[in-house]
This record gives structure tokens, C-alpha cells and sequence, in this order.
């Protein structure tokens, strides 16, 4: 039995999404900003009713959230700054729906925003941690790519994991894309073409990964009171789980954090994988895809291949997952890649989608993966979300 | 099994050469600890005194206990390969146009798992023995070999990025009129080296082996800028290593002499001459630092172990190596990504050295060493027992082996 308090009183709304560009000469301020202005709008609130704000982002530097204040002309009386890549969406919700319940703030903004420059990437990769600058750039410097490479090979050799297999996550996901309207792949691919797809560091090949861009998104937390006065839909916040340098012990990574949380989370939620309707996982690879099938309890370790082989994963399919298309098709827009399940999950759930709506979307569970400081990504996290 | 190097082509003289880049330096201070004992050719890795754990990536605290007292330990060098890539696509300006580059992530049979260079010969899945090397830029890194010795297993186009295997090389070698340089000549070209010029002073001077001289005689007298600078003019673009076996040793304290002459000359040998050299051949050396797999690649000075500290019978010698030591310290940086291999040797088998008693160090003794400390991409050796000796007290307390010396 849990004994963490429930998210009683709390809601998530106004999920907002700037359409991302592949390079941009703007800065991380700039798409911010655009983000806070567009939640502030659809809220129907004014700048100042923003009494908390949370904030993720690589190119912000050197400025953190509290230059942003300065920048943006608000005096919040709760701030906070989270460097967790993939993981910065779930951690953002959970952290500003504590700060509400516990009366700190009343209106949180929770936004992640990155610019992206034809060098942008490569000098992120380059200076991303002490440790990858120290033991994993200088063998290859082929980035997250070749690190991810390893854990898939690994991966693929431990469990009969096929590249049809994970074709069959990212052929789906472009298939939700296609109705995404801010998607920036917006042509059909199909098996053949992820297969013949050139090979950047195997087994990753071309279609496996992200494309960098930039852009925003953003969120409010507040009280289901204060946003029954504004008229806004929202979605409850059930359970949330996170973890750090989870299975330290582990030689190479074949599972995340989830799989040491996830009891806990369905738990704290009432309910099992059964009663999730649709699911929002982070997709910077697609083996993470598959390893968070596993560790979020959709099937069992090591079956992630039959998985994707026996279900259709696609928005009308039995399994709906990744419906705006994910970062493998909308794209990457750096710490705002952590925001896009959380955004989309929140418009399914409360009908208000982008573009399809799932049938019968109610619950929603969100997963995050964060930060591939060495080895492996250190950050991972979980919420599952109802419509209120 | 790695298909053999192929052999040295001739250079297409209208092709622009590769521009010699670098892999990313920047390091954190523990990991620079890994380039001290790559330099050395040593396998360690930091363990933690208060519970024993290994540590990699190097790191400033204990990941076990929280403990700071981590001194670098040789380790087991076995490993298991856990999984591996091919990259193909790189941002960085070094890997880019070396791709496909194998690397992996492998359980190191000490503790850690490591990212590593692969090398082509280690099985999927397999065994490998780890290595600690230097790459271009200088910086220690990790590298996974077949856990036994393959055919043709050093020609792989990423350990010679990591060597300076002398084979299918051309050598500058700059005192061929003493016994050290003819020896080192005939151990080079035995190796396999292209070429070997031998720098000859004086010419017109006779001297022992100018009979059976190995290799190609070239006028060379480090002590003139006129000299070096023809030698650089002729042959500067020809040279791949650079072997500087000019080593002046003269027995004698500060009050032993009366003047600064031979003072001026143990100068002139052990610094003035090779900073001419490196003036006159460096830019050139290391602009063709990636021209393939016979590019240039390494310059190999020579000092005597007092550089370290000085013995009384020979002390202004051993000022003079102290100088020529801090010169090769510094060429590192400048001659980037150029190797500098420093040969550390006590008492040679001379006539400079009859006071001394064994061991002494023969002249091909110490060819042998280099030619070793060149195969396996060293940066600091010590040949024969008592530089060895030395060197082992200086790393354990430099100030106690000044007092020692000083007897």
C-alpha cells in the first residue's frame, strides 16, 4: 500500500504546442515566451495570475529560470528549473502539483522550449555531461545515436529483437503523425523504406532517430476550483512515479527506473495496465519504446518484440500510443521533447486533440526517459492522467 | 582477421593532404589521470582505498562509499563486450572521415562497464583485453583487443591512430655518428622504416661505423641554425619520425669547471638544438600528421634520468636534460597531434661513463626501447634498471628523491 498523499484537488490543463522549425534563429527565450503567451491567452488569465513556473531547457544558458523572470517581467513565488531532458514533462507535473495542493502557488506554468541552430546539436552532444565528455565523445562522437546503438544491439541480442520490430513503432507513429498537424515528417513511411534507410550508427539507422529542432510546449497546474472558475477542460493527475541512476548494478541497460516503480504507480492510480486507454511513452529510440512497454507493465521483460508484432499501435489501432507521431516524426525540440507526450495526452483526454481523437480516450498514462550522462539515461518517470 | 596494412603509396601531389584534426581533448582533471598511464602503458583505473571499489568513468568520489581517496591501481585487463556499433555518421570533425568506427560498451572484468574502441578482431558478444592509449589528441582512451594477439592485429586503421609503428615510415635519426643513432637506425629499418636519414655533423671528421653507416647519411649539426634549416628545406616533407639521439653527457658539478663552455654545449645538445629542430620541422611534421596510415606521427627525444633530479658527479648535465625535458613537455601541446616520446636512460656504456659502475644502458638496448615505446603509442619510458629505479622513486616522492640524489 502506498503511502504517498493523492493528488486530490489537483488538475492539468491548456496543453499548448508552438509548431516546431527545423532550425530557428530565435532563441530559447523567444520560444518560451511564445508558449507562456499562447497558455496565458487560451487560459484567459493574465501574466501575473502565473504565481509559480516551472521551466526546461538546453540553449537557455547562461541564463536558468530565474534570468527568465527578469527576461519575461513575472515575479512568481515559486520557481523551479529541471534538467532532465526526457524526463522534464512527468517531473514538471508532479512538482507543480504538489506546490498547488500544498498552497505554494495557485497557478503553475510548467514549459520546456529550445532553439535549434544548424550547429546547435553537435555542441550539445559535445559538452552534455562531464562524464560523456570525458569517456564516451571522444570514442566516436557519434552522440546519443551511438549510445543508443549499443543499448539496441544489446538489446536485439538479448531478446530476438528484430529492426522489422522496432520498424513496426516508428511506421505506426509516422501513420499518427500524417494527422498531426505540427508534425515536421509528414510523409508516409513505410517498412521497406525504414529497412533500406542509411545506417548512421548501427544497428540505428536513419529512421531511428530524432530529428532536432526547435520549439515549445507548456502546461498549467492549479486547482480543479480555480479552473472550473476559468471554464478550462482538465485532466486529474492519478499517480506519479520517479526515479534517478536507476539499477546502478545493472552492466548495461535493459530496463529503466519504471520497472523498480511501477507497481506503485498503478497502485497510487487504482488501476492496472488494462485501465490505461492510451499511452504517451518517450521515444527518442524506438528500443526505449520497448523497454518502456515492458517496464510499464504492458507485457512482460523481454517480450517487447511480440508486442509490437501482435498489436496496432497506431491511433485507431487496439493500442493507441505516441498518437501525435512522437519525436521520431513531429521531431526533437530539446527539453520540449519531454513536454510533447504530456501536451498530447492531456488534448486526447480532454477532447481537444490536434488532430484524430483517440475512441474513448479517458486515462492516459505519460512516461519520460532522461540524460544519457554515460551509458544510459538516468532520468525516468511516469503520470497517469484522467479527464476530469 | 584485419586485412594487412596495404603499402606505402606514393603521395598524389595535386590532392589536397587531410587536414591533421584532433578527437575532443577536453577532460575533467581525474580523467586526465587516464593519459598519465596510457603514457606509461599501464591498464589502471582509480580504486577507492576506504572500500575498494573501481571507479570508471574517473571520478572525483567514491560511487560505492562516498570515499575521495582514489588512486589510479593496475587492473584486471580482461573484459566481456556487452554490445557494440558502427558508426557511420558522426558530427565530430576528427571521426567524420574515419568512419566506420567500431566502439562498444564492454563489462570490464575489474568492476565498471566502459565505452571503448572496438577492435575489428573482438567477437560480438566475446572476450577482449583492454588496453589504455592515447588517441590523436593525446587523451587516454579505452580500447578492447581480441583477448589473444591476431594476424595482422596493430595494422587496423584505428590502432594506427593510436601507434607510431615505424614500419612503412620515414625517419629523421639526427646524431648518426654515434653509436646510439647507428644502432637506432638498424633497429628501425629491421622494423620495417621506409627510411632512415641519418644526420651527420662534421663530415669531413672521421668516426667509428661511418663504414657500415645503416640507412641514408645527411648533413644534420643541431648546433647550427644554417644546417638544420637546409636539412628541413630538403627533407622536412619526407620525415614521419623524428628520433633525436643527440644526449651530451659530461661528468661535472657547478664548482668542478671554471667557466660556462661546456655548460654552453650540454645546453646546446639537450635544448637549444632539438628547439631548432623543432622550429625548423615541426609545422611541417604536423600539418602531415593525417596523411593516412604512414602520416607523421612522432618525435622521440631522449633524456638522461637527471632531468628528474640531479646527480652531484654529473650536475650540469643534468640541468641541461631538465631543460631539454621541459622543452619536450611543452612540444606536446605544440607539436599536436604529433606523439612525443620521451626515452628516459641512467648511465649509458660509453666513455663518458667508465667512473660509473653497471648497470649501464647499451646503445641497443635503448634502440629496442624506443622501437617498443613507438609499436605500442607510448609517451614515457625508462630504459635499463637504474632510470627504471628513478623514475619509480620520483613518481613516489619527487622532494625524497632530490635528498636521495643529492646523497
Amino acid at each position: 500500500m502506498s503511502r504517498r498523499a493523492a493528488y486530490d484537488g489537483v488538475v492539468a490543463a491548456v496543453p499548448v504546442t508552438i509548431p516546431y522549425e527545423r532550425y530557428s534563429i530565435q532563441t530559447a527565450h523567444w520560444w518560451i515566451g511564445r508558449a507562456l503567451a499562447e497558455t496565458i491567452r487560451r487560459a484567459g488569465i493574465r501574466k501575473r495570475d502565473i504565481d509559480g513556473l516551472c521551466v526546461s531547457s538546453f540553449t537557455l544558458g547562461p541564463d536558468t529560470a530565474v534570468g527568465l523572470t527578469q527576461h519575461l517581467g513575472m515575479s512568481p513565488r515559486w520557481l523551479d528549473h529541471i534538467p532532465m531532458g526526457g524526463a522534464t514533462g512527468v517531473v514538471a507535473l508532479r512538482r507543480a502539483a504538489r506546490a498547488v495542493q500544498a498552497g505554494d502557488a495557485e497557478i503553475v506554468a510548467c514549459v520546456a522550449g529550445d532553439t535549434n541552430g544548424p550547429d546547435s546539436f553537435r555542441a550539445l552532444v559535445a559538452g552534455f555531461s562531464r562524464f560523456a565528455a570525458d569517456a564516451t565523445y571522444p570514442y566516436g562522437a557519434a552522440g546519443p545515436n551511438g549510445s543508443f546503438a549499443i543499448l539496441t544491439d544489446a538489446y536485439m541480442r538479448r531478446f530476438g529483437a528484430t529492426r522489422e520490430d522496432f520498424a513496426r513503432i516508428c511506421v505506426a507513429q509516422r501513420q499518427n503523425a500524417l494527422g498531426f498537424p505540427h508534425a515536421l515528417m509528414k510523409r508516409k513511411l513505410t517498412m521497406e523504406e525504414y529497412l533500406a534507410a542509411r545506417m548512421v550508427s548501427s544497428p540505428v539507422a536513419l529512421f531511428d532517430c530524432v530529428m532536432p529542432c526547435a520549439g515549445a510546449e507548456a502546461f498549467l497546474v492549479m486547482r480543479d476550483d480555480t479552473a472550473a472558475s476559468l471554464g478550462l477542460k482538465t485532466a486529474r493527475v492519478l499517480s506519479t512515479i520517479e526515479r534517478h541512476n536507476a539499477f546502478p548494478e545493472d552492466p548495461i541497460q535493459l530496463r529503466g527506473g519504471w520497472a523498480q516503480d511501477m507497481p506503485e504507480l498503478y497502485a497510487m492510480a487504482g488501476t492496472t495496465p488494462a485501465g490505461i486507454d492510451l499511452l504517451q511513452t518517450y521515444d527518442d529510440y524506438p528500443v526505449i519504446v520497448m523497454m518502456q512497454f515492458e517496464d510499464l507493465g504492458f507485457c512482460a521483460k523481454g517480450e517487447g518484440p511480440e508486442f509490437v508484432r501482435s498489436h496496432d499501435l497506431t491511433l485507431a489501432g487496439d493500442f493507441p500510443h505516441n498518437t501525435s507521431g512522437g519525436q521520431l516524426s513531429v521531431g526533437q525540440a530539446g527539453a520540449a521533447g519531454g513536454y510533447l507526450g504530456m501536451t498530447e495526452a492531456l488534448r486526447q483526454i480532454t477532447g481537444t486533440p490536434l488532430g484524430p481523437q483517440v475512441a474513448n480516450a479517458r486515462t492516459a498514462l505519460v512516461s519520460g526517459f532522461g540524460m544519457i550522462n554515460y551509458d544510459r539515461g538516468l532520468c525516468s518517470g511516469a503520470a497517469i492522467l484522467q479527464a476530469a | 582477421m584485419n586485412p594487412p596494412l596495404p603499402p606505402r603509396r606514393k603521395a598524389d601531389p595535386l590532392a589536397l593532404p587531410r587536414q591533421a584534426l584532433m578527437p575532443q581533448g577536453g577532460r575533467s582533471r581525474a580523467a586526465l589521470g587516464l593519459a598519465a598511464m596510457a603514457a606509461q602503458g599501464r591498464f589502471t583505473l582509480q580504486v577507492c582505498v576506504a572500500c575498494g571499489a573501481t571507479q570508471y568513468p574517473p571520478r572525483d568520489v567514491c560511487h560505492e562509499c562516498l570515499g575521495t581517496d582514489l588512486p589510479w591501481r593496475d587492473v584486471a585487463t580482461g573484459a566481456t563486450l556487452l554490445g557494440e556499433t558502427t558508426v557511420h555518421l558522426s558530427g565530430d570533425t576528427y571521426f567524420r572521415v574515419r568512419t566506420p568506427w567500431r566502439t562498444g560498451l564492454v563489462a570490464l572484468d575489474c568492476g565498471p562497464s566502459a565505452v571503448a574502441h572496438v577492435h575489428p578482431d573482438v567477437t560480438p558478444a566475446g572476450r577482449a583485453r583492454m588496453r589504455l592509449m592515447l588517441d590523436r589528441s593525446g587523451q587516454g582512451v579505452l580500447l578492447a583487443l581480441p583477448e589473444r594477439d591476431t594476424a595482422n592485429m596493430m595494422d587496423d586503421p584505428m590502432i594506427r591512430e593510436m601507434t607510431c609503428d615505424p614500419r612503412g615510415r620515414r625517419i629523421l635519426i639526427t646524431d648518426g655518428r654515434s653509436a646510439l643513432g647507428q644502432e637506432a637506425a638498424r633497429s628501425l629499418l629491421a622494423a620495417g622504416a621506409a627510411q632512415v636519414f641519418l644526420g651527420i655533423a662534421d663530415a669531413w671528421k672521421p668516426f667509428k661505423g661511418q663504414d657500415t653507416l645503416p640507412g641514408d647519411a645527411v648533413p644534420l649539426d643541431l648546433t647550427d641554425a644554417t644546417s638544420v634549416g637546409e636539412l628541413a628545406a630538403e627533407f622536412g616533407g619526407r620525415i614521419d619520425i623524428v628520433v633525436n639521439t643527440a644526449l651530451h653527457i659530461r661528468p661535472g658539478g657547478p664548482l668542478d669547471r671554471r667557466d660556462l663552455v661546456s655548460a654552453r654545449e650540454e645546453m646546446e645538445a639537450a635544448y637549444f638544438g632539438p628547439l631548432r629542430l623543432a622550429q625548423a620541422l615541426g609545422p611541417t611534421l604536423r600539418a602531415r600528421a593525417a596523411d593516412g596510415p604512414y602520416g607523421a606521427c612522432a618525435w622521440v627525444n631522449i633524456h638522461g634520468i637527471d632531468a628528474l633530479a640531479p646527480d652531484p658527479s654529473f650536475a650540469l648535465t643534468g640541468a641541461a636534460q631538465a631543460a631539454g625535458l621541459s622543452l619536450s613537455q611543452s612540444l606536446r601541446t605544440a607539436l599536436a597531434p604529433i606523439r612525443v616520446l620521451t626515452a628516459f636512460v641512467g648511465p649509458l656504456e660509453d666513455e663518458w661513463h667508465q667512473a660509473i659502475p653497471p648497470p649501464k644502458v647499451t646503445p641497443s638496448a635503448l634502440a629496442a626501447a624506443i622501437l617498443r615505446g613507438l609499436r605500442e603509442g607510448l609517451e614515457e619510458i625508462a630504459v635499463g634498471d637504474i632510470a627504471m629505479d628513478v623514475m619509480r622513486r620520483w613518481r613516489d616522492n619527487p622532494a625524497t628523491l632530490a635528498r636521495e640524489r643529492a646523497g
